[in-house]
């Protein structure tokens, strides 16, 4: 048998009929993740066809996108605002029900952002293949799975035959050589990757992220690494599951259990990339000098430490982005004025990402004209941190603690900024408008939007730290 | 899906680079249970101003953009989110095509699925079209080469079998659903 990588394992596996020149491979899909915004029109077609799910079981929809995060919206007192999120949730909730599909609903204690229930149920498991009509569902792939986003128009075709017709990506190894530094965390080495291969130097790859400082990170920042994937243009990330992996998922609800349990190591245990393997590309880069990260541009690969200067750059779109931003070329990070935080998104919400932000903000005031939003990333993410007391850490130093959701990520539920202002978001995109139309995102890691929170201007959260 | 085979016309030429979809279409839009009638958003937040007057300088607003079926764009065109709402607008808008030096994956796909022609072309032959909006251009499925005013020929990669499909209007679930045998026989060889 020749050496084969994770992700080739996991495609072989999957290859219901392997692709030609002529023809793409059609390939099994383990697990279909949806929610109320990508799905409608997929429905739309089934019913037209006279289709029905062909896997019910294989299906799990969450709300999360234009969901409100108003306790009162969720759970009584008000309408969900916004008239048309309020139809498209509807529209998921019918669609669950005549089509069989179990919908973790409103006030179920279990719903929460798609990338970040999926995981914490135990439904995402190494070797699977999961998609979801979204494209941060590379966040899966930190437990060894081979999960990407699709298109409505893929979603219907998951639906009605469970499969997808896929061509087989190319692979890029990533080796993380050396250790983190303290107080730096995997928000700023994705961030750092991202900048150095840029927003397109994914693009036809699957990623395979290696190396010590990968196998060093939590479940949760492998998680926040896979994520950002979709950000450098990748097909999907990718890490080898290991006892960490393991270890997560023991007990989870939907993670086998018993002797299921001990078949499931066995396989999982072959997943990791065979000794001289070949990969398409590789890179090899050295995470000990990563410093804290912030975005200063329009997409994620425009970013610099927060202690760096905004670099010059000849092109016309750099010029556009720095426009919009209201930067100049040479301009000191630090320091920069900002009118909001957000903590949240299934990049940094879970109860890991919650603690490093409490952490800095635990005994202190936010700055007086900053409005901080923290939104868990689930229902079981808030329970958790306020069991921890999380809450009131928040809601003490003047943060408002929200139900969970997409929230200020993408702004579908009203969650946005204002024209104009900055915001230091934990989220993945600084596109134009992404927070809000005119506002202004500079992505970073939870602890760097605490720092931020609590002076009023970016700020290293190194500076916060015993 | 109607087939597809030639595509005649001028361009209007967007010289930015990793156009996101969120430009294409920004989300605020998404709250929709319908495909029809996005044209109207494309570009929203480019085409019009916060109080929804109409931005003469962007160029898609430009009296000789009407009718156009031919996008041209910087490189990494429609990266970002998954929304296919993105292909829709500009399908719903008049375009037919986007030309550009690359494009990211899930846009690429999600075009193809709804007969929006993603073409990559050089980087001499983009440079040449970004120096010239307007100029009239022929895409042609069925060679997979783009012809210049000047007759000069640019050959595009195509994936093989998303072209047979735009060229003979196949419906590429129904060939999906034609594969339920061999499906179930996987599931079945799974299952023990």
């Amino acid at each position: 048998m020749t050496a084969e990588t994770l992700f080739e394992k996991v495609w072989r596996a999957h290859e219901v009929v392997p692709e030609t020149a002529d023809a793409p491979a059609v390939l099994y899909v383990d697990l279909h993740l949806i929610h109320e915004v990508t799905t409608p029109q997929a429905f739309a077609v089934l019913r037209e066809r006279g289709l029905p799910v062909r896997r019910p079981e294989r299906t799990l929809g969450t709300l999360d996108h234009s969901t409100p995060t108003d306790a009162r919206e969720i759970f009584g007192g008000v309408p969900i605002r916004i008239e048309s999120a309020a139809r498209q949730v509807a529209a998921l909730e019918q669609n669950a029900a005549a089509f069989g599909v179990e919908l973790l609903g409103l006030q179920d204690g279990r719903r929460g952002i798609v990338h970040v229930i999926g995981p914490e149920l135990g439904a995402t498991q190494p070797g699977m293949t999961i998609v979801c009509g979204d494209s941060h569902t590379s966040t899966h792939g930190a437990f060894g799975t081979y999960a990407f986003g699709i298109g409505t128009t893929e979603v219907g075709h998951v639906l009605a035959a469970q499969c997808l017709l896929q061509r087989k990506p190319k692979t890029m190894a990533i080796e993380f050589g050396g250790r983190l530094p303290p107080g730096v965390s995997a928000k700023d080495l994705i961030l750092a990757l991202i900048g150095r291969i840029g927003v397109g130097g994914g693009t036809g790859h699957v990623i395979e992220y290696r190396g010590e400082a990968i196998r060093a990170l939590s479940m949760d920042g492998r998680m926040t690494v896979c994520n950002m994937s979709i950000e450098a243009g990748a097909k999907a990330g990718m890490i080898a599951p290991d006892e960490t992996t393991i270890e997560y998922l023991k007990g989870r609800s939907r993670a086998p259990q018993g002797a299921a349990w001990e078949r499931a190591l066995d396989e999982w245990r072959r997943l990791p990339t065979d000794a001289g393997a070949v990969f398409d590309q590789s890179v090899v880069f050295d995470v000990s000098e990563v410093e804290p990260m912030v975005t200063y541009g329009t997409n994620p690969g425009m970013s610099a430490p927060v202690g760096g200067r905004i670099p010059a750059r000849g092109d016309e779109s750099f010029s556009l982005s720095l426009r919009y931003m209201g930067f100049e070329p040479g301009d000191a990070l630090a320091g920069k004025r900002i009118d909001r935080v957000f903590v949240g998104s299934c990049t940094n919400s879970r109860l890991s990402d919650l603690r490093a932000a409490a952490e800095i903000l635990r005994g202190r005031r936010i700055a007086r004209g900053v409005r901080m939003l923290v939104v868990p990333g689930s229902q079981q993410v808030k329970r958790a941190a306020e069991g921890e007391g999380l809450d009131e850490v928040f809601i003490e130093a003047g943060a408002e603690w929200r139900e969970s959701g997409c929230s200020m990520c993408i702004g579908m539920n009203g969650d946005t900024a204002e024209a104009g202002h900055y915001v230091v978001s934990t989220s993945n995109r600084n596109f134009e408008g992404r927070q809000g139309r005119g506002a202004r995102t500079l992505l970073a890691s939870p602890a760097t939007a605490a720092a931020t929170a609590v002076t009023g201007r970016l700020t290293d959260p190194r500076e916060f730290l015993p | 899906m109607n087939a597809l085979r030639k595509i005649r016309s001028r361009t209007v030429v967007l010289p930015v680079n990793d156009i996101d979809t969120d430009q294409i279409i920004p989300a605020r839009f998404l709250t929709t249970t319908d495909r029809a009638g996005f044209g109207r958003m494309l570009f929203a937040d480019w085409r019009f101003d916060a109080s929804g007057r109409s931005r003469p300088d962007c160029a898609l607003n430009r009296p000789e953009a009407a009718g156009s079926a031919i996008l041209v764009a910087g490189r990494n065109f429609g990266c970002g989110s998954s929304r296919e709402h993105a292909p829709w607008a500009l399908l719903d808008f008049g375009f037919r095509a986007i030309v550009s030096t690359s494009f990211a994956d899930i846009f690429a796909t999600n075009a193809l699925k709804n007969g929006l022609l993603p073409v990559v072309v050089d980087g001499a032959t983009h440079a040449w079209l970004t120096a010239h909006p307007g100029a009239e251009i022929e895409i042609d499925l069925h060679s997979a080469v783009l012809a210049l005013p000047d007759g000069g020929q640019v050959p595009f990669p195509i994936e093989p079998f998303a072209r047979y499909c735009l060229l003979n209007g196949v419906d590429e679930l129904g060939y999906l659903l034609s594969q339920r045998p061999v499906i179930e026989a996987f599931e079945a060889r799974r299952a023990r």
